[in-house]
């Protein structure tokens, strides 16, 4: 490809990638705002790795962040159509990940000898990639440096600033202003001009770069379907936080949340802390037990509390949410799955904590389970799982993943006034005598609050006598309290609604999935019936308990196939619930989501069985 | 307006099932009544507990309360202070409970320096599990699980509670009713982490441990109890008393080598610096008596007051009075 052109699309996966210290999650997010402020669909991945400052230049030490934008985006896209690379570990690290005949712009300053080796770059492999890929080596260092010869700042502060150079290829990439960049820039550097000037400058250069050469192909995206509405750009992990403060701010309760850090949840923390501006109080605590404990301790006092985290705290979590289940308060515990067991796979993402949220405890302990399924509806999903957990006076468990909590997608503005009504179930203050275990007809105890004159009370962690509270070793009266929480939490089933099936209604496969692949599944499907296959997907939000409806919906399908980041946790719950049907499964164990493609051809090969 | 309650008040209706003979017993009533004579109302007390023979005491309170799970009575009581800063809260815990499996808990506690009164009640053993050593066992006490003798230092409660930067700490013993009710009311009063160790004494599993300090016979001469403001003296006789000299407390002589009342140490809980209270927490048989009473107590910031304080100055300052305000916020565009 040598002389420029357009190329008309209905939608572009761009990826910026570089070493972790270039600075490429604030150029993804720069790319994603200005791209969400132009009114495109859009949804993005953020791929870094576990370490801070891994080695230079190795492939483990790339940081990248994809975008796709444009018509119908359920995913932040399979394979990119433009890829910034800003060494050639980057190029190496995405050698997967690049459409066949993609544009790839690489900084060719980087492009020695040694990099190559670092790489682990092959010269075959490199010419490989030059024949199938419109590849642009551009000097990307040295006109960052040239751009900037004149301002005496050194050399160091001026290589950081070749993120705005790439930034700025994008821009003009695909027509977009560099205004939003330009007056973010601005207000970043308030107190240092001269080096908002700068990045301005590099920026600047990187778009005139762009426009002056003719080998880079310009992008049009055309899209016409968007809804109507005010819209911002919102990640899992903040949407999540905003759902529970919501739920706070609509029940008229104070917000406690007790947490500790842990990727990928610890956003959450993060924006709870940043809200001590509307009165939420949070505590990082000592360890992750300390998080959920002062958090029933904040229940019991009369707080909405909740506590998040990935995995390994969930486990930390498991004797303090059962005596959150014994004690029956309410409160949410957000676990943000990551790839395990320990440790495993901090930063990447996966579907594995299912069955520890179900049933990581010791004795019989009923929580309600709830996955949101993409960036934007975790608000939903939070302030779903806070209503239920105010209204049944129990722990929810509301899982959510890496892929959801770092990505982002736009998100209609809602207002809490529009939000469903949430109701404390308080105990009277002019009660005769308190009962701390009397149930209403959805088997939910009475919330007394300390301070109420009247209402003393004793509740703990060893079993209670049904409606007295006090201690019980009465042995059928420890079956009836098994029973009645077990009541409880399936009594949910009549407040939560009926399970959806999307695709075709008169398809006799029914593909079920949860969670963050409900894009990768919604897309597959979609590319199927272009190809003459007609599917239904079942995506289950609420899986403790089930959707009263959906073992009607499985006794209509010839075929079901349950489509997991894991080696088959819902199949197997879904096996124990309704045993009467046969399960397939599409599973996917490495830290990755799904691609649209392998979703297709899986099904694909599976059909042709 | 004032409220008026009696012990029996505070008394709940619940079998109280600890062996008989057992410390907790005056431990208890000790409570009751000191919560009767501080004037709150019973319904801002709460009484928070982890796992173990003393956790059991909230079940015997006429007044909120919360057994939690073993280890963890640190957390209920800072959850349940920043819920509600306007409510008593006391945490009843042992040494095993505080720390050994809490022990991470107990420091974080004190550290933040949270308004809650914790009442320790050591009696160097497991009790609930029936026998095995705990983190102040003696060195080389046979238990148990430890057969041929304790390999492990014990702890001594105040200088951890002091080394993790504690602003209150008083030791006390279970059967002293008198002295713990006025322990009890002046810790209720006090901001911050109120740490009361209580010696107490498990009559089926460690029984006699802490004899040698609380016989009749001897505890004139093996108890130091001191009090704010007054020279630390002792002894049957009450001529012995404490110098705090080449940066050691010493015993002398009133009358002896000229030493008169006036050359003993004088008690200030209220000193900053922990040097002195540090050192006579570590006091200890054979050669010193041990110190009782409440040693430390220096007004800090407690993390309630401060949290409280930081939300009303942000949220006076802040742009943001409802969620809908955060939700418009930033970059926001309108699909027409």
């Amino acid at each position: 490809m040598s002389s420029k052109k357009i190329i008309d699309l209905d939608n572009v996966v761009v990826k910026i990638a570089g070493d972790s210290g270039d600075g490429i999650q604030l150029t993804g997010t720069q790319l994603t705002n200005t791209t969400a402020l132009m009114g495109e669909e859009v949804a993005t991945f953020p791929d870094y790795p576990a370490e801070i400052r891994a080695p230079q230049g190795t492939v483990g030490g790339v940081s990248g962040f994809q975008l796709h934008f444009g018509k119908n985006v359920y995913t932040p896209g399979d394979k990119c159509d433009v890829l910034i690379a800003l060494n050639p570990a980057a190029i190496m690290a995405n050698i997967n990940n690049i459409k066949w005949g993609s544009t790839i712009i690489a900084d060719s300053d980087t492009f020695s000898e040694a990099n190559f080796e670092k790489a682990g770059f092959t010269p075959e492999l490199f010419e490989q990639i030059k024949q199938n890929n419109n590849l642009i080596e551009a000097p990307i260092s040295s006109m960052t440096k040239a751009a900037l010869q004149d301002t005496g700042l050194d050399i160091k502060t001026i290589m950081k600033m070749k993120n705005m150079f790439a930034l700025g290829i994008v821009y003009k990439l695909f027509g977009f202003p560099l205004k939003y960049t330009e007056e973010f820039l601005e207000k970043k550097f308030k107190n240092k001009p001269e080096l908002a000037e700068a990045n301005k400058k590099v920026l600047q250069g990187g778009a005139s770069y762009a426009s002056a050469i003719q080998a880079i192909p310009s992008f049009r995206v055309s899209n016409d379907t968007r809804l109507k509405g005010k819209y911002k750009s919102i990640s899992g992990n903040i949407a999540t936080a905003w759902g529970l403060l919501a739920a706070a701010e609509k029940a008229n309760l104070p917000f406690y949340l007790g947490s500790y850090p842990i990727t990928p949840a610890t956003e959450i923390l993060m924006e709870i802390a940043e809200r001590r501006d509307l009165g939420a109080k949070c505590l990082q605590a000592e360890d992750e037990i300390g998080g959920i404990v002062t958090a029933i301790g904040a229940a019991f006092a009369g707080n909405f509390a909740a506590t998040s985290t990935s995995g390994p705290g969930l486990a930390l979590k498991s004797e303090a949410l059962g005596l959150a289940v014994m004690t029956e308060l309410p409160l949410v515990v957000v676990d943000v799955q990551r790839g395990g067991p320990s440790t495993g796979l901090p930063t990447k993402t996966e579907q594995a904590d299912l069955m520890q949220a179900l049933f990581g405890r010791n004795g019989e302990s009923p929580v309600p389970v709830i996955a949101a399924s993409t960036p934007s509806n975790c608000f939903h999903y939070a302030y779903q799982a806070s209503k239920i957990a105010i209204e049944h006076m129990t722990p929810v468990l509301l899982l959510t993943d890496s892929y959801l909590a770092n990505g982002t997608e736009p998100w209609k503005i809602v207002s809490v006034k529009d939000l469903d009504e949430i109701k404390p179930k308080f105990a009277k203050e002019d009660v005769e005598c308190y009962q701390p275990y009397a149930r209403d007809e959805n088997f939910v105890r009475m919330w007394a609050i300390p301070g109420t004159p009247g209402l003393e009370h004793r509740i703990g962690g060893l079993e209670k006598m049904d409606i007295t509270g006090t201690v019980s070793y009465v042995p059928a009266n420890h079956e009836r309290m098994t029973m009645l929480r077990d009541s409880k939490v399936k009594k949910i089933a009549d407040f939560i609604p009926l399970q959806i099936v999307e695709g075709f209604e008169d398809a006799d496969t029914l593909i079920i999935g949860w969670g963050s692949s409900y894009g990768h599944i919604e897309s597959a499907i979609e590319e199927l019936a272009q190809n003459g296959l007609k599917l239904a997907h079942a995506h289950i939000h609420y899986i403790n308990p089930f959707p009263k409806n959906l073992g009607e919906i499985l006794e209509k399908y010839k075929r079901i196939i349950v489509c997991e980041m894991n080696m088959g946790q819902l199949a197997n719950y879904l096996r124990m619930t309704f045993p009467q049907y046969k399960y397939e499964q599409i599973n996917k164990i490495q830290g990755l989501p799904f691609t649209v493609n392998e979703i297709v051809e899986k099904i694909q090969k599976m059909m042709e069985e | 307006m004032s409220t008026t309650y009696e012990a029996k008040d505070f008394k709940s209706g619940q079998m109280v099932r600890w062996c008989p003979g057992c410390g907790d017993f005056s431990i208890l009533a000790a409570v009751q009544k000191a919560f009767a004579e501080t004037g709150r109302k019973r319904e801002d007390f709460v009484v928070v507990s982890g796992i173990g023979c003393s956790s059991r005491f909230p079940y015997y309170m006429n007044t909120y309360g919360f057994h939690g799970i073993h280890g963890r009575a640190a957390l209920l009581a800072t959850g349940v202070k920043i819920a509600n800063p306007k409510l008593s809260v006391w945490q009843i815990t042992g040494d095993g409970d505080a720390l050994a499996i809490g022990g991470n808990h107990f420091i974080h506690e004190v550290r933040r320096n949270i308004d809650v009164n914790v009442l320790l009640f050591n009696n160097e053993i497991y009790g609930l599990t029936k026998g095995q050593y705990s983190p102040t066992s003696k060195f080389g006490q046979k238990t148990k699980t430890s057969p041929y003798g304790t390999l492990e230092k014990p702890f001594n409660v105040g200088s951890l509670t002091i080394g993790a930067g504690g602003t209150f700490f008083a030791r006390t013993i279970d059967v002293n009713v008198k002295e713990n009710v006025e322990i009890f009311k002046f810790a209720d009063k006090f901001k911050g982490t109120s740490i009361i160790e209580i010696l107490q004494n498990c009559v089926i599993f460690n029984d006699g441990a802490h004899n040698k300090i609380t016989n009749k016979d001897e505890r004139e001469e093996n108890q130091l109890w001191v009090e704010h403001g007054k020279p630390m003296i002792f002894g049957k006789n009450k001529d012995k008393g404490l110098i705090f000299e080449n940066g050691e407390l010493k015993i002398v002589k009133i009358g002896e080598n000229g030493i008169t009342e006036k050359d003993i140490l004088v008690h200030d809980m209220t000193q900053k610096n922990p040097i002195i209270h540090l050192a006579l927490a570590n006091l200890n048989l054979p050669d010193f008596p041990m110190v009782f009473g409440i040693i430390r107590a220096v007004e800090a910031s407690c993390f309630d007051d401060l949290l409280n304080q930081q939300i009303e100055e942000v949220k006076s300052k802040s742009k943001f009075k409802c969620m809908d305000d955060v939700f418009n916020s930033g970059s926001t565009w309108t699909v027409e």
